[in-house]
């Protein structure tokens, strides 16, 4: 193999190759929905609970520290949603609350004895490293999202205009913003180990972002949000080959300059 | 204008027999007691109007209608020729949508996410488009189908959730504060579509309004409310009771509007 596809001729780049093209579009349909809902503050805190998840797991004596971040993540997810939609308090501030304490107790559990070091790939991710199976786990959570987005996406939207209103339309608000979260944070805690916790929420963030400087309904919004997210992982992954930088910053430095294009280009046509 | 007649079978003829009636609502959150041992009758056909102060429990007595928040008490509905007790459908026009400058939603978006299960991010479906404009048409705002949400006027967003409250052909319409935002002009016309509505819907309205003056010259019934129902009858009957006097002061009718004090 020649040209510019040499980079392929390694099994773990067109392995990587695959997980891009599988996570890309799947982070480019959730943002859409995060954006719009305003989540933005609970999917970063969710990428942060993953630490926690480890650490309770490794407190247990897990075997398998993938479970307990799993669950951990999706008791979490529950608990904030519960949280904040009592209404009590400023939801970001309680998410805060809640977040720090979480991330605290868990970098305090993994650094006991110096021991962090090995935790450490968790924060930038490695998607180079990412085999067959969990490529496998990749596919089902995103043909699992799509199912979810036909079934319920609808709702999602209805309920991001006015909760009440959807109510009024029959709309299960309370069971969908539950679903909402836990596939969040099931989705997040799929990728956190390729995409790192310091940079997942950007890539959810930033294509949906881009979209909304172009889109004019949500057909638009969906294709644009999902287009620039593979663009973005799809280029990222090249050059960061060649350049021999990692991944994930990668990624999202493309994301960023796409975000500030459209933002300008949007502005000139409006 | 386009006539509901020409949505011929989607509408119900005035009948007059049907009635809503709350009894005994009662609404608290935490300790405070917002609303206290509310009971109303409403009939199928007529405007009802909610007026009082802000923080009177107006909004809230809409969402307990609702079902949004815990209440006690019942709301009935019934039909009084044979007395047969019916689904309550109800129809909702919020106050106001969350909608940011940029929100890539356009007025099909919204309607066929509330009213369709086709996903409305895969595709536009021409049918649903036809019939959402069918009753876009009642209020004269058609050509709103593929413009944003986030840049519609007051009044034109106000017709859109109008269009949208009635495709679900419901008994009973909540209209949370829509006149805010609308100029004098507006106001009229909006107030002349309600009155439309009720008439050739046979629907049942209940409004929270803050123009007194209006409240007059269209609303069948008056609800004065303070935490309790302070009084209720015509608007001329309540309007000359010692409790409105209380809750409004005297000069109110004359200088427009309860609400913005």
């Amino acid at each position: 193999m020649s040209g510019i596809f040499s980079w392929l001729q390694f099994d773990f780049m067109k392995l990587a190759f695959v997980a891009i093209l599988i996570i890309t579009p799947l982070f480019g349909l959730l943002g859409t929905m995060i954006v719009s809902r305003k989540m933005a503050f609970f999917s970063d805190a969710l990428g942060h609970s993953a630490l926690t998840g480890i650490a309770v797991g490794v407190v247990l004596g897990v075997t398998d520290t993938n479970l307990s971040m799993i669950v951990f993540a999706i008791v979490f997810a529950v608990l904030l949603n519960k949280i904040s939609s009592r209404n009590t308090a400023n939801t970001d501030t309680v998410i805060s609350v809640f977040s720090s304490f979480s991330i605290a107790v868990g970098l305090a559990i993994l650094s006991r004895g110096g021991n962090f070091s090995q935790y450490s790939s968790l924060l930038v991710g490695d998607v180079l490293s990412i085999t067959r199976k969990e490529i496998l786990y990749l596919l089902v959570i995103f043909l699992v999202t799509l199912v979810f987005w036909c079934l319920c996406g609808n709702g999602l939207f209805a309920l991001s205009m006015h909760r009440t209103l959807a109510k009024s339309k029959g709309i299960p608000v309370t069971l969908l913003e539950y679903l909402f979260a836990v596939l969040v944070a099931l989705i997040v805690m799929l990728s956190i180990k390729w995409v790192g916790i310091l940079i997942i929420n950007a890539l959810l963030i930033l294509p949906a972002a881009a979209a909304r400087n172009l889109s004019g309904n949500l057909r638009e919004y969906h294709f644009f949000a999902v287009l620039f997210s593979m663009f973005s992982g799809v280029l990222g992954l090249i050059i960061s080959y060649y350049t021999n930088v990692a991944t994930g910053p990668t990624i999202v430095i493309i994301a960023s300059v796409l975000y500030f294009a459209t933002y300008f280009y949007g502005r000139k046509l409006s | 204008m386009k006539k509901f007649g020409e949505l011929s079978g989607r509408i119900r003829k005035p009948c007059g027999l049907h009635c809503i009636k709350v009894h005994h609502l009662s609404v608290t959150i935490g300790e405070q007691e917002i609303l206290k041992d509310v009971n109303l009758h409403i009939h199928c056909g007529s405007l009802n109007a909610l007026i009082g102060k802000n923080g009177a429990g107006k909004s809230t007595l809409i969402r307990a209608i609702l079902g949004d928040i815990p209440h006690s008490g019942q709301i009935e509905f019934k039909n009084t020729e044979d007395g047969r007790m019916q689904r309550l459908k109800v129809g909702y026009v919020p106050q106001s949508l969350n909608v940011d400058k940029d929100t890539p939603v356009s007025v099909y978006d919204m309607i066929a996410c509330c009213q369709s299960r086709i996903p409305v991010f895969l595709k536009k479906s021409g049918k649903l488009a036809a019939r959402i404009k069918e009753y876009l048409e009642i209020f004269q705002a058609e050509e709103l189908l593929d413009k944003q949400v986030c840049n519609l006027s007051g009044g034109e967003l106000q017709r859109v959730l109008l269009s949208m409250a009635v495709m679900d052909e419901p008994n009973l319409l909540l209209l949370d504060e829509p006149v805010s935002g609308i100029d004098q002009n507006g106001m009229e016309l909006f107030y002349r579509t309600i009155h439309r509505l009720k008439e050739e819907f046979d629907l049942a309205i209940i409004l929270i309004s803050h123009d007194l003056d209006y409240v007059a010259k269209y609303a069948d019934w008056v609800i004065l409310l303070d935490r309790e129902v302070l009084k209720q009858g015509a608007a001329r009957e309540v309007y000359a009771s010692e409790e409105f006097q209380r809750v409004f002061g005297t000069g109110s009718l004359r200088e427009k509007g309860g609400g913005s004090q």
